[in-house]
């Protein structure tokens, strides 16, 4: 732990843990589904790999309150997030959006898939050397042979 | 003194890695018998040498050494005697050396087991682990030497992060190790194959055992940890598409689509550039991981503190072995012929669809995790690609594949006749096709749950299906059928276990779609109710542990008359010396689920908040896996397929395999 | 049909390189970029310490460079870089502006009373909801703004002695 160079203690701050709270729920059930939905999406900056829906740090508690004062403001999800973006970056949504940069990201799967199915197709039209028969003498040498483990 | 005499082990184990490498590669190029029987003898020494630096930091920590930075770092005296042994590899240092032990145990064992294999190709293998060992002893003792002292000593140490202080530690890294560092041993085997020229069927069946260890190993080893972040985080979650995780989930992909590879590859002698490459393939995925936890280039809830300069060191150690293993790979895979023909529906032709599938998922996972890390270097953007982005591609994948592995094991070799294997899988396909209308219609359950389940059960179906299509014969009663399926061979076993195990763990997934949460704040003595169940809030005390202080709180479990059924008690823990804190969930598993409480926030009236989940069929999810890992182990186990089985003289071998 | 052979040591190789690059660098995998770049600096409105006006917006585009300083009596990392700012501030060419982020005021008060005060004036942001205008995710952030009001650099994490030169260089950029 002492390793951690001094960035990594502005990243863990020592504040009290505070989960996801009851509290912190909306009254307005369907907002309240809908936030959760967003929080599940949205990236906890200052942790390693959580979303902010279940994460202890304080700025994740600060991100869930904005998202639900915006949705109760009225915004759509999609202009939720985009309030998010517009402050933190792409860094901030779990799903990489789809730009010209994240192309590769969504098409590379299937890319591969179609591409490695054709390239084995290609393979296996090549001439396959056909196994010559052996005769009754090879045979019975090969077992010989075979037998002999070494 | 005795930490002296460690790091002298490690020294000397360095010398005698060098020298098996040496030994061995020479003695297999010219055919010297005792050259290659020295660098066996060298793979033992170098083993016996590792362990024993192991031990010798292992009693640092027991004795609480302080002189040694290491133990200073990671240990403290309050802390318990199994965290002070498990601490060893809690940290980097001390992890890599277990690295090293486990990688120097794979190359005695195959020295000391290795007896059934051709010479040249064991000594290869083996100088191929004494020459791995090297790079990394060079890299323990240039860059992350564990037995470097200091002056003055410390009073104490400075304790281990509080939430590697669990059982968890004991367990998770040595299996996931053994399974990763024994991927190895595949390694060197396709490696040592290509130096010879020669892949043939005997080559397959010779690496087969050692790869299903190190699959098993694996398998116990990533359950472990996903089931260590379910009840040690605190939501329920279990798999978080975190980098490391999917850098353990890559080469288990690659081992399993290895294992069905290499039967193609002994049974019909085709395949055998696949096989080898996957081979390749799976130890690099391990390394990769290495590189990954250990260099700081990607954030990860496993991340060792990060340290540049290690990571270019690991950096050059994988440009030597991978870039140099897939380099000879290029140019030597291609004289590989195969021999094999096989039309497109078979069981030949399944496998390489399996194949397609499995590579293509872990390709995927790959692209995914590494997508950011892309981005940066390329572009001052910086993204994230975290479980929306790979459940929306793996899901995909996964539904050919699970189809796939029903239909698999009923298809004849060379060719099948789909009509009549559809028929044989009626049975299977009615119940699925019952079970999806009943989710759907009468349970009314949400889609993505039901896909699961549905799923699960054309698996575990399709098993069914195989092994009473194995055992039965027309005219047979159900006595006799009984008897000839547990007659089948192991292996048999093991491959309904392995897709078995797969079907539960899948269903288990599947039930955490339908979590239920209850988020709410109590006093004492308020009771609410969680998924039908009743469960008392009866307070919060605070109680002392070793080297923390916790609150405690109590919920009772009540059945519909008040008796008690079971007691709940999650803790919140303070660890002084590490100023963290931990949330310890309560867990109350029965077959069909999981009660899990976690203990929130009081506030200033003296009520807590509470988290309380039911996770339906949770303990499916870790069952599952380790069904999987015994059916791995019950194939291991028959004899047939290990190396050095007997065999007779007698008459021609047409025993029919599988 | 060779050249497929050669697909995986090609793409191992790529991936190295990407992951060489990265290391060599030197650069902070865990440092965001800012997205506020060359843009008006965010809304805002904060009470002042020891005075009655307060920081807007418009505060900023007064034709002087203003370094904004986002810190917090809690943050030890804070501390470490107070010695870099008592520094900057010295300079003439340049105003710092420090902002309490998610701090009670006695608190920040006490901090600057123990460390000393780099700051021309020192706002409060008590909730942390302006920092979460201008991106901040933690603390401490380093803004740099121009004449005009307008953000050209962050610096996230504590300004150690090897980072003033950058610093130093972006402000000497800005100068009219």
């Amino acid at each position: 732990m002492t390793r951690l160079p001094l960035i990594g203690i502005f990243l863990f701050m020592t504040l009290p843990a505070l989960a996801m709270q009851p509290e912190e729920r909306l009254n307005d059930s369907g907002l309240e589904a809908r936030a959760r939905t967003i929080s599940r999406e949205i990236r906890c900056l200052v942790c390693q790999n959580q979303s902010i829906d279940n994460s202890d740090a304080d700025l994740a508690h600060d991100l869930r309150r904005i998202i639900r004062e915006r949705l109760t403001a009225g915004d759509s999800d999609a202009a939720v997030k985009d309030f998010l973006v517009a402050r933190y970056g792409d860094f901030v949504l779990l799903r990489p959006p789809f730009r010209l940069s994240t192309i590769f990201l969504w098409l590379i799967p299937f890319a591969i898939l179609v591409g490695g199915g054709i390239s084995f197709w290609i393979m296996s039209r090549r001439t396959i050397n056909p196994p010559v028969s052996l005769t009754r003498e090879e045979q019975l040498r090969l077992e010989i042979l075979t037998k002999d483990n070494s | 003194m005795i930490t002296e005499i460690g790091h002298f082990a490690l020294i000397l184990a360095f010398i005698v890695a060098v020298a098996q490498s040496g030994l061995g590669f020479v003695g297999a190029a010219k055919h010297h018998n005792g050259a290659m029987a020295s660098s066996a003898t060298a793979a033992v020494v170098q083993f016996i040498l590792l362990l024993g630096a192991f031990f010798v930091l292992m009693r640092a920590y027991i004795v609480s050494d302080f002189s040694v930075i290491n133990v200073f770092a990671n240990s403290h005296t309050a802390k318990p005697l199994l965290y002070k042994i498990a601490g060893v590899w809690g940290n980097h240092e001390g992890s890599m050396l277990l690295w090293v032990v486990i990688l120097a145990l794979f190359g005695a064992a195959v020295a000391v087991f290795g007896k059934s294999l051709p010479s040249t190709l064991k000594s290869r293998v083996i100088a191929l682990h004494g020459a791995l060992g090297g790079l990394f002893l060079i890299f323990i003792l240039i860059a992350s030497n564990p037995f470097l002292r200091q002056i003055p000593v410390p009073e104490n140490g400075q304790d281990l992060n509080p939430l590697l202080q669990d059982p968890g530690l004991a367990f998770h890294p040595p299996l996931l190790y053994l399974g990763y560092v024994g991927l190895s041993t595949t390694f060197a085997f396709a490696l040592a194959a290509l130096i010879d020229g020669r892949v043939d069927a005997a080559w397959a069946r010779w690496v087969r055992p050692w790869t299903l260890a190190a699959w098993v190993c694996l398998t116990a080893g990533i359950a472990l940890g996903s089931w260590w972040a379910y009840y040690e985080l605190g939501w329920g979650g279990f798999w978080f598409w975190d980098p490391v995780e999917n850098a353990s989930l890559m080469p288990w992909l690659a081992t399993t689509a290895l294992l069905h590879s290499a039967i193609v590859a002994e049974k019909r002698d085709a395949l055998k550039g696949w096989t080898v490459l996957l081979a390749l393939l799976a130890f690099s995925f391990s390394l990769l991981g290495t590189f990954l936890v250990r260099s700081g280039v990607l954030t990860s809830v496993h991340a060792f503190a990060t340290d540049p300069t290690r990571g270019i060191f690991i950096l050059a150690i994988l440009l030597i072995v991978i870039g140099g293993a897939f380099s000879f790979y290029a140019v030597r895979a291609p004289s590989l012929r195969g021999g094999g023909l096989f039309a497109p529906i078979s069981r030949e032709g399944a496998l390489v669809l399996n194949n397609l599938l499995i590579s293509v998922l872990a390709v995927t996972i790959l692209v995914g995790t590494l997508y950011p890390l892309f981005i940066d270097a390329l572009s001052t953007a910086k993204i994230s690609v975290g479980p929306p982005y790979f459940l929306s591609v793996t899901l995909p994948l996964a539904v050919p594949l699970i189809i796939l592995m029903g239909l698999g094991p009923l298809l004849p070799w060379k060719r099948a006749d789909l009509a009549g294997v559809a028929g044989r899988l009626k049975f299977a396909g009615l119940v699925t096709i019952a079970v999806a209308l009943g989710l759907g219609l009468f349970m009314r359950l949400p889609l993505l749950p039901i896909l699961g389940f549905v799923f699960a059960t054309w698996l575990a179906s399709a098993v069914v299906t195989d092994l009473v299509q194995r055992s039965h014969r027309p005219g047979n009663g159900l006595g006799a059928t009984l008897l000839k399926a547990m007659a089948l061979p192991r292996a048999a076993w093991g491959m309904a276990l392995a897709h078995g195990g797969l079907a539960i763990c899948l269903a288990g997934i599947a039930g955490a779609g339908l979590q239920t949460e209850i988020l709410t704040r109590l006093t004492p003595g308020q009771e609410f109710l969680l998924d039908g169940r009743r469960l008392v809030f009866e307070g919060v005390a605070s109680v002392p542990g070793p080297n923390y202080t916790a609150q405690r709180g109590q919920f009772r479990w009540i059945d519909s008359a008040g008796k008690t059924k079971g007691l709940l008690t999650p803790e919140k823990r303070q660890y002084p010396v590490a100023k963290t804190a931990t949330t310890e969930a309560a867990i109350r598993s029965d077959v069909l689920g999981d009660t899990y409480v976690v203990l929130g926030e009081p506030d200033s009236a003296g009520t807590w908040s509470i988290r309380a989940y039911r996770n339906p069929l949770a303990p499916w999810i870790w069952g599952g896996a380790l069904i999987m890992a015994a059916g791995g182990l019950l194939s291991l186990s028959d004899r047939r397929w290990r190396i050095g089985a007997p065999h007779k003289v007698s008459a021609p071998a047409t025993v029919k395999i599988g | 049909m060779r050249w497929l052979y050669f697909i995986p040591v090609v793409i191992f190789l790529g991936v190295a390189g990407i992951a060489g690059y990265f290391l060599l660098s030197g650069e902070n995998p865990q440092a965001l970029p800012s997205t506020l770049i060359d843009q008006t600096v965010p809304p805002t409105d904060l009470t002042l310490l020891g005075d009655t006006s307060r920081l807007t917006a418009t505060s900023f585009a007064a034709g002087k460079i203003t370094l904004v300083n986002f810190f917090a009596s809690w943050c030890l990392p804070c501390r470490a870089e107070h010695a870099q700012l008592m520094k900057l501030s010295k300079q003439q060419d340049v105003s710092l502006t420090g902002i309490a982020w998610k701090d009670k005021t006695e608190d920040a008060r006490s901090f600057l009373q123990e460390l000393g005060n780099p700051f021309g004036r020192v706002a409060l942001d008590t909730s942390g909801r302006t920092g979460i205008d201008w991106g901040v995710y933690g603390v401490p952030e380093t803004f740099i703004i121009d004449g005009m009001g307008k953000i050209r650099y962050r610096h996230v994490g504590p300004i150690m002695p090897q980072d003033i030169d950058r610093i130093q260089a972006v402000l000497d950029k800005l100068q009219p």
